[in-house]
C-alpha cells in the first residue's frame, strides 16, 4: 500500500517548438492533499489538461494505480475514459451547465456510472427508474455535501459566484473519483468563501477522496496541503512539505525575482 | 407627456422611410392599356398613418418591457410567468384543455372538407418534422442544416423499394426511418469535431449532396422526372376513396404525432437527454463528466434523422409521386424555423410553431400577392417580441423532503 495512486514519470508537453511542460515528475498517494503551485504560466494547468486527456502528452508516462485494481496508463486516453477511471476535474474559468439546474449539473456526473440508453430512456422499464431514482438521490445526498441542497431547482447560472464554485466540486464529485483534481478552487473567493472551501476540501478528502489542486492562495495552500510541488517554467523546481517548500530558496526566487546585489 | 418628443420623432423617420420604400407598388400604378400612369396618393397616407402607429406601438412596448426588467433588476417586482407557461405546468388546466384539443382533432376530417384535411395533414409532417430537428438542433445543439437531406431518403426509400421490390407502406415505415438514421450516422462522423457555424456548412452541403445526387444519378432515382403512382397506405388490403384515403392518412399523422411528442418527452428527461443538454452547454465540461461526445452526437444526429425518415415515407404516399424539387434548402429552413420560432427545445413551442408557420400561409390565401409579405412581417415581428420563440424550455424540478434533523 505503499504505492502512490498518481505517478507522473518524465511528463513532457511540446506545442509546436515550445516546450510547456519540461520531464516533469509527480505522485499523489491515497488519502492525500498535494497543491502544485507555481507562478502565472508555469505550466500547472497544462500538466492538468495533459492527465484529465485534453491534451495527449509528448513523452512521459501517466499512471493511474487504483486501489486494488490493475494499474492504468492515462497517456493519449479520452477525458471521458479517464474519467471512467476515477479521476475527476474542476476548470479554473467555471465551466458548469449554465442552463441546467443545480440538481441536473450533478446528475450529469454521475452519467459514466450509470447505463440506460435509447431504450430505456423511451421505454422506462424497472432497472431505468431504479437507475434514475438512485442517481436523483446521490446528486441530492452530493450537494447536501457541498451545501447547495436549497438550490435544487436553481439554474445553475443563477447560483452567486462562490456557490458555482462548490458545484463544480460536488459534479466532480458525483463521478465517484478517487482523486480529484482542483483548478484554482478558491479563485476570486471572499476570505469567508475560501474557509468554508477549507473545511469542505478537507472533508472531501476525510471521506477518501485524495486531491490534487492548483492555486495562488498561498494561505490555503499551506494550510491545507500535505505536500507541495512547485513549478517553473514547465519545470518542477521544488517539491516538499510546506515548511520546507517555503523555506527554499529556489521557490523564493521563482515568486519575488532574483536579488540583485552583486 | 406619456409619450416622449424623442420617440414621436423616431417614429416619424421611420413612417417617412416606409412611405419612400413603399411608394413604387403602394402608389405609383401603370395602366398598359391606357397608357397612363396613376398616382394613388391616398395609398401614401395610409401607409404613413399605419407605420407611424405600429412604430409607436413597438416603442411603447419596448420601454414598458424595459421598465419592467429594471425594476426586476431592483427586485420590486416578481418575475411573472407567461399564462402558457402556467397552463402547461398545472395539471387541472393542462389536463381538459389537452383533451379539448384531441377531441376537436380526431373530429377533424367531420367538421371540414378533405382540402382543409390534407393542409392539416401537411401541418401535422411538419409538427414531427421539428420535433426531430428539435432533438438535433434544440436539444443538443447541433446545428443542422440539411435535415431535408434525411426527409429525402424516407421519401425515397419507399418510392425505390416499392418500385422495384413492390413491397408495402407499412413495411418500409419502419425500414425508411432506419435508413435515414444510417444517414444520420454517416452524417455524424465527419462532423464529429466540428461546431457552430462550420457544423452548419457541411450539414448543408450534405443536404445538397443528398438532393444533387438524386437530381442526376438518372438510373437510380429516375432524375428530375421523379417517382410516380407511389400507392397511398394500405388498410387491411381494402380499396379506399380518395377521401376516405385522405381521412386514414390524418388519423395515422395524429397517431404518429402522439408518438413522437412521447418519445421525445421521455428522451429529454432521460440519461440521454441530459448528455445532449451538457453537450450543448459545455462541450470540454461535457466531457471531462465522462460523457462519451462521439457515441452522444451520432445518437442525436441518428435520433433526429429517424423522424425526418418516417414523415418522408408519409410524404411520398401521401403525394403519391416524389421528384427532388421537394427536397431543397428552403424545406431544411422551414424546418429550422419552425424550431426557432417555437423555441428551441421546447415541445409544444416547435408544435405552435409548425402550425403557425405551415398554416399560416394556407389561411393568408386570401391576401393573394401579398400573402408572403404578411407571412414575412408576421415573422418579423414574432422575432422583434419575442426572440426566445413561443415557449422557453422549463427545466424538470425535484423535490426533496426536508429531514427534521437538519439545521
Amino acid at each position: 500500500m505503499t504505492r502512490p495512486i498518481l505517478q507522473v514519470n518524465r511528463l513532457s508537453m511540446e506545442f509546436g517548438g515550445i516546450r510547456a511542460m519540461n520531464q516533469l515528475d509527480l505522485d499523489v498517494n491515497a488519502g492525500e492533499i498535494v497543491a502544485l503551485i507555481g507562478p502565472n504560466g508555469a505550466g500547472k494547468t497544462t500538466f492538468f489538461n495533459c492527465v484529465t486527456g485534453i491534451y495527449d502528452p509528448t513523452g512521459g508516462d501517466i499512471l493511474l494505480n487504483p486501489h486494488g485494481r490493475k494499474s492504468v496508463r492515462l497517456n493519449g486516453l479520452k477525458p471521458n475514459k479517464v474519467t471512467e477511471q476515477g479521476l475527476a476535474r474542476t476548470f479554473q474559468n467555471i465551466r458548469l451547465f449554465s442552463n441546467m439546474t443545480v440538481l441536473e449539473n450533478v446528475m450529469i456526473g454521475r452519467h459514466c456510472r450509470t447505463s440506460s440508453f435509447i431504450v430505456g430512456a423511451i421505454f422506462r422499464p424497472l432497472s431505468t427508474r431504479r437507475e434514475e431514482r438512485e442517481t436523483v438521490e446521490r446528486s441530492y445526498e452530493i450537494l447536501e455535501k457541498v451545501g447547495l441542497a436549497g438550490q435544487v431547482n436553481e439554474f445553475a447560472k443563477n447560483l452567486p459566484y462562490g456557490a458555482q464554485r462548490r458545484l463544480e466540486i460536488g459534479r466532480a464529485l458525483a463521478t465517484e473519483p478517487f482523486l480529484l483534481l482542483l483548478d484554482e478552487p478558491a479563485a476570486g473567493m471572499n476570505p469567508q468563501e475560501t474557509s468554508e472551501l477549507d473545511t469542505l476540501i478537507t472533508r472531501i478528502r476525510d471521506e477518501g477522496h485524495a486531491i490534487l489542486l492548483i492555486e495562488h492562495d498561498m494561505k490555503l495552500v499551506m494550510s491545507l496541503s500535505d505536500r507541495i510541488f512547485v513549478m517553473d517554467y514547465g519545470r518542477k523546481i521544488a517539491d516538499g512539505t510546506p515548511e520546507q517548500v517555503s523555506s527554499n530558496p529556489d521557490v523564493i526566487k521563482a515568486y519575488l525575482g532574483e536579488d540583485i546585489d552583486a | 407627456m406619456l409619450i416622449p418628443w424623442q420617440e414621436l420623432k423616431r417614429s416619424l423617420l421611420v413612417s417617412l422611410w416606409f412611405v419612400f420604400l413603399t411608394f413604387p407598388i403602394m402608389v405609383i400604378k401603370v395602366d398598359p392599356i391606357e397608357r397612363v400612369v396613376q398616382w394613388r396618393w391616398d395609398n401614401m397616407v395610409f401607409v404613413a398613418i399605419g407605420s407611424f402607429v405600429v412604430s409607436l406601438l413597438v416603442r411603447v412596448w419596448f420601454t414598458q418591457k424595459e421598465r419592467r426588467r429594471e425594476r426586476l433588476a431592483r427586485s420590486e417586482a416578481i418575475e411573472r410567468e407567461s399564462l402558457l407557461q402556467i397552463i402547461l405546468r398545472e395539471p387541472r388546466y393542462l389536463y381538459p384543455l389537452a383533451a379539448a384539443v384531441m377531441v376537436f382533432a380526431l373530429s377533424f376530417p367531420f367538421l371540414f372538407s378533405t382540402y382543409q384535411t390534407n393542409i392539416m395533414i401537411t401541418a401535422l409532417m411538419y409538427v414531427m418534422l421539428g420535433l426531430g430537428l428539435n432533438i438535433v438542433v434544440g436539444i443538443a445543439g447541433l446545428l443542422d442544416l440539411g435535415y431535408v437531406a434525411f426527409y429525402a431518403v424516407g421519401a425515397y426509400s419507399y418510392a425505390l423499394l416499392n418500385l422495384h421490390f413492390g413491397l408495402g407502406f407499412w413495411t418500409l415505415l419502419p425500414v425508411g426511418a432506419l435508413l435515414a438514421a444510417t444517414f444520420g450516422v454517416i452524417l455524424g462522423f465527419p462532423v464529429l469535431r466540428l461546431r457552430g457555424d462550420y457544423l452548419a456548412i457541411v450539414t448543408l452541403g450534405f443536404g445538397e449532396i443528398i438532393r444533387l445526387i438524386l437530381e442526376n444519378w438518372n438510373a437510380f432515382s429516375q432524375g428530375p422526372s421523379g417517382i410516380a403512382n407511389i400507392p397511398r397506405p394500405g388498410f387491411f388490403g381494402m380499396a379506399l376513396s380518395l377521401d376516405q384515403a385522405i381521412s386514414y392518412l390524418y388519423y395515422l399523422m395524429i397517431g404518429l404525432v402522439l408518438i413522437t411528442i412521447f418519445v421525445v418527452n421521455r428522451l429529454q428527461d432521460s440519461r440521454l437527454g441530459r448528455a445532449w443538454i451538457a453537450l450543448r452547454e459545455d462541450e470540454i465540461a461535457c466531457q471531462a463528466m465522462g460523457i462519451d461526445k462521439t457515441k452522444t452526437k451520432l445518437t442525436a444526429f441518428a435520433l433526429g434523422a429517424t423522424w425526418a425518415g418516417l414523415v418522408g415515407v408519409i410524404f411520398a404516399a401521401k403525394t403519391t409521386f416524389i421528384n427532388p424539387a421537394s427536397f431543397t434548402f428552403l424545406e431544411s429552413a422551414i424546418i429550422l424555423s419552425i424550431v426557432v420560432l417555437g423555441g428551441m427545445g421546447s415541445i409544444i413551442g416547435v408544435i405552435m410553431g409548425a402550425f403557425i408557420l405551415i398554416l399560416l400561409p394556407e389561411y393568408l390565401r386570401g391576401l393573394s400577392e401579398y400573402r408572403m409579405l404578411a407571412f414575412g412581417a408576421i415573422l418579423v415581428g414574432m422575432m422583434i417580441f419575442r426572440p426566445q420563440g413561443f415557449i422557453s424550455t422549463v427545466r424538470r424540478t425535484y423535490h426533496f423532503e426536508k429531514k427534521p434533523n437538519d439545521e
